[in-house]
């Protein structure tokens, strides 16, 4: 399998090298979509030149990244467009073996379901085979590496692609099983922006399930969680002490969201976040992978600056769950409102700051649009998820009492 | 979650929409034409009005009686213009300097892609010559342009002349708050594009020009002026600028409102505003106003030099003297062709559906950008794309694709736009413009960045290929 992964690796590189020789570099650097406030390269360059001049690299409000970043481009910063080359083809190899071994577990798993008979007896099309899963890692590297999306990140160099390394990395431990190293992993992602830890708990569900320990077992679960919980701890402190700087996050107190206006009620839209961990740990407490997935999209749908670089990594995972294509309803409408909403961006912002014949409100509505969109997309993956597993355990051909097809109703 | 999770009313929505989708089509494309028509008539047009009281006129006095030494400098200009080919540089830096303005100048030089046969140039060189009048008592933040283009074809000697005795006469205003710039450009819209890309300090178009040495205060407004006979008998506005953009509509209504007062004949794409509304000759009047404004604004094409200003977001106008025993000769919209064809492997009706969300999404995008545009290329591309299929009376089909194709669109619209102005073509003539037409929209995509070369040749016509596979498919 490493060959077609090499291939596509170069074919990726070859495409980002392009673009950044090309004077398309510039005009994608500025975009909105791509970068914010948060993740743009501009700010890391200026925060990098303040520090050489001997000055905060944090007053005036303009640098908001972590001191790491700071340290991991002093020495780097000629070498830029390598590195985030490199950290583009990192994600995409942390991903391919993550779901490589994911596929295994799932495999082993279906397969003790099936021998305790835990399956009804006419699901025979919903089992999954090693033969349609065996292309899967590659077709997730594929979808990650040559999205649009994360092409434009990585043109743009926005740091939203380090982010989305550590997240990789985070999962490729998780599901390798080092509880030690997804802690390290998940504290320097929670370090760049404060939204990762809401994996925390996927991940944790995820580690006890693999040592087949009950997750209802409260002691096991609590011994577990403190060996989690401390390693966290022990890394954001030591980073804080020996950084002497707080986590670069920042809540809203600069300009507009791309989401909303700034409003203070607004506060409660970024908490969103993590009002979701606990309802999908009880519902997805069996499939903790899922989970992540799912988690990952609300914090790109939701987060206080989204761009398309925190898009780009849930939907790589896609192809992990190809097999409930079945059961997704309103995948082509979904599709339609994701496309012409990107088309629509770039028209709008035009419109708005150059042509002066629309407002503010024009793309504000386009983001609005895109991001129901992207909820649409994410519930429609959950609901047929859950539709698939209820038809494993309850049988695919449903029949009422009296002998009539059955509707499947969500309550 | 309602109709997205509910089967069953989407089988009974679907299987309505199916049903009625023929009479659905056909009338939501007549209603959205005769929606559109229907502002020619009385309840949904207005009088001119003023929206924003900020642009009002109450409290401005108009009098200017120069007119004697405006046909002087007027005659004066056409000599010396004469005499030395070219725009007579150091007689336009001494006579505004005598009148009283901080004099520059400023050289520019660009080389065409391939010649321009209309108006005959390939290595342009030339200069522009502007002087500032300084509000005495203001700061320079603010300024006015009034600017006459002047171009080999069109002299242009007696706006150079109104321009000057303007200026003399805007000495004695000591009250006034904003700087004006008197701008004389050199090869019309080239010098113009020359001047605005150094004023703002940048670089769009790949013009060779050297820095201002003196500069105004953020421009405001700017007018443009055409006058090219002593005799006026209406001043005729135009608005539309590059890409279909438009000035402030304020500004517009400010000189109707002016023209009224000054008795002056004031006419909107060479017609004049409709008086009576009872019988049929005043809609079809409005009519006929409305599609040249149509023709004009989605041809892209800046139509005077006030078209380049609005890029900077400056509003602006050009007002041209008519003098009506003249025959103006216009320059026409424009396309280009690049071939290229895409069929994915599927079945003829997902090549139809992409062809429809790729024809949709154009339209909608190009819509914002260029309504005019867009009404144009919706009206005559989508009924055909909704016929396009491989059954059916296919060469009847293929004959209409043919015709609703971008560049039959392009003809259509050329003889369209000569009945309007009543000046209709012939054949030969015809065919001779619309070639003429094409390599204006080239060229007019390297020198002002104009989008209707790309957007027709790059978009829309790999749209069109896309329908004629579909209707061709095996």
């Amino acid at each position: 399998m490493a060959a077609p992964l090499v291939l596509v690796l170069v074919v990726a590189v070859t495409v980002r090298a392009a673009l950044f020789r090309s004077s398309l570099a510039e005009f994608i650097s500025e975009r909105v979509e791509v970068v914010s406030p948060l993740s743009s390269w501009k700010r890391v360059v200026e925060g990098l030149s303040l520090l050489d001049l001997g000055v905060s690299p944090y007053s005036g409000a303009v640098f908001h990244e972590t001191p790491l970043i700071i340290y991991l481009f002093h020495f780097l910063i000629d070498y830029a467009e390598l590195v985030f080359m490199i950290t583009d083809a990192l994600t995409a190899i942390a991903l391919y073996f993550a779901i490589q071994d994911f596929n295994k577990v799932v495999f082993k798993k279906q397969k003790l379901l099936l021998e305790l008979d835990q399956y009804a007896p006419d699901v025979a099309e919903l089992i999954r085979t090693p033969m349609e899963m065996r292309y899967i890692p590659l077709k997730v590297a594929l979808f990650y590496l040559l999205n649009p999306y994360t092409i434009l990140s990585c043109v743009a160099k926005s740091t939203c692609a380090i982010n989305n390394t550590l997240i990789a990395f985070f999962i490729l431990t998780t599901i390798k099983g080092s509880a030690f190293l997804s802690a390290i992993f998940l504290a320097l992602a929670t370090y760049q922006s404060l939204y990762p830890l809401t994996l925390f708990v996927p991940g944790l569900l995820y580690l006890l399930q693999t040592r087949h320990i009950n997750p209802n077992s409260a002691a096991a679960v609590h011994t577990c969680e403190n060996e989690e919980q401390s390693l966290l701890d022990l890394f954001l402190g030591v980073c804080h002490d020996v950084c002497g700087k707080p986590s670069g996050n920042h809540l809203p107190l600069l300009l507009p969201s791309q989401l909303l206006g700034f409003h203070p009620r607004s506060l409660w839209l970024y908490i969103n976040v993590f009002f979701y961990t606990i309802p999908l740990a009880i519902k997805l407490k069996e499939h903790p992978i899922f989970f992540m997935f799912i988690q990952i999209a609300v914090i790109a749908i939701f987060k206080s600056y989204p761009t398309v670089g925190d898009v780009a990594l849930y939907m790589a995972f896609f192809p992990v769950w190809n097999h409930l294509y079945r059961f997704l309803r309103n995948i082509f409408v979904l599709t339609c409102i994701i496309i012409v909403c990107s088309l629509l961006f770039p028209v709008l912002w035009h419109l708005w700051i150059y042509a002066g014949s629309a407002n503010s409100n024009f793309f504000y509505a386009i983001t609005l649009t895109f991001n129901v969109g992207q909820i649409l997309l994410i519930s429609d993956y959950f609901y047929a998820f859950l539709r698939r597993e209820y038809y494993l355990t309850h049988g695919l051909y449903l029949t009422a009492k009296d002998g009539t097809e059955a509707m499947l109703v969500l309550k | 979650m309602g109709l997205l999770s509910d089967p069953v009313r989407r089988r009974a929505l679907a299987r309505l929409v199916l049903r009625l989708n023929a009479p659905l089509c056909v009338l939501s494309y007549v209603a959205g034409i005769a929606w559109f028509l229907a502002l020619v008539f009385p309840p949904l047009t207005q009088r001119t009005y003023m929206s924003e009281n900020a642009m009002g006129s109450t409290m401005v006095e108009e009098q200017f009686a120069g007119g004697d030494r405006a046909r002087a400098f007027a005659r004066d200009f056409a000599a010396h213009r004469k005499k030395s080919g070219a725009l007579p540089v150091a007689w336009l830096e001494r006579t505004m300097r005598s009148v009283g303005l901080e004099v520059y100048t400023q050289s520019f030089s660009r080389k065409l892609p391939f010649p321009d046969e209309t108006h005959e140039r390939y290595m342009v060189s030339g200069t522009n010559v502007y002087g500032i009048l300084r509000a005495p008592r203001a700061a320079s933040t603010e300024s006015l342009v009034l600017t006459v283009p002047c171009g080999s074809d069109s002299t242009n000697s007696q706006a150079v002349g109104l321009l000057l005795a303007l200026a003399a006469h805007f000495r004695g205003q000591i009250y006034w708050a904003k700087d004006i710039v008197f701008l004389v450009t050199e090869h019309d819209l080239l010098g113009t594009e020359a001047w605005l890309e150094a004023y703002h300090d940048v670089n769009v178009t790949g013009m060779q020009s050297s820095p201002l040495q003196g500069r105004a205060g953020a421009i405001q407004a700017a007018v443009a002026l055409e006058l090219s006979s002593d005799v006026v008998t209406s001043l005729d506005v135009a608005v539309e600028g590059l890409n279909g953009q438009l000035p402030n509509l304020d500004l517009l209504n400010l000189f109707q409102t002016f023209c009224q007062k000054g008795g002056l004949l004031c006419t909107l794409q060479g017609k004049l505003q409709p008086e009576d509304w009872t019988s049929l000759d005043g809609p079809l009047q409005g009519l006929q106003t409305l599609l040249l404004m149509v023709l004009r604004q989605a041809s892209g094409r800046p139509h005077g030099s006030h078209g380049l200003f609005l890029r900077y977001r400056v509003e602006a106008l050009t007002l041209r003297g008519i003098n009506s025993f003249r025959q103006y000769k216009y320059d026409l919209v424009a396309v280009g062709k690049v071939v290229s064809t895409q069929a994915p492997d599927r079945g003829w009706m997902a090549l139809k559906l992409v062809a429809l969300i790729y024809l949709a999404l154009q339209l909608g995008c190009i819509a914002l950008t260029n309504f005019s545009l867009g009404f144009l290329l919706a009206t005559t591309m989508v009924p055909t794309a909704a016929l396009a299929k491989p059954h059916g009376p296919r060469t009847l089909y293929a004959a209409l694709l043919v015709l609703t194709s971008p560049a039959a669109t392009l003809l259509g619209s050329l003889f369209l736009w000569r009945e309007l102005q009543e000046a209709p073509l012939s054949l030969a003539e015809g065919w001779q413009l619309f070639l003429a037409a094409l390599a204006q929209g080239v060229l007019e995509h390297h020198t002002y960045g104009a989008l209707l070369f790309p957007l027709l040749s790059l978009g829309l016509y790999p749209c069109w290929l896309l329908f004629w596979n579909v209707l061709f498919w095996k």
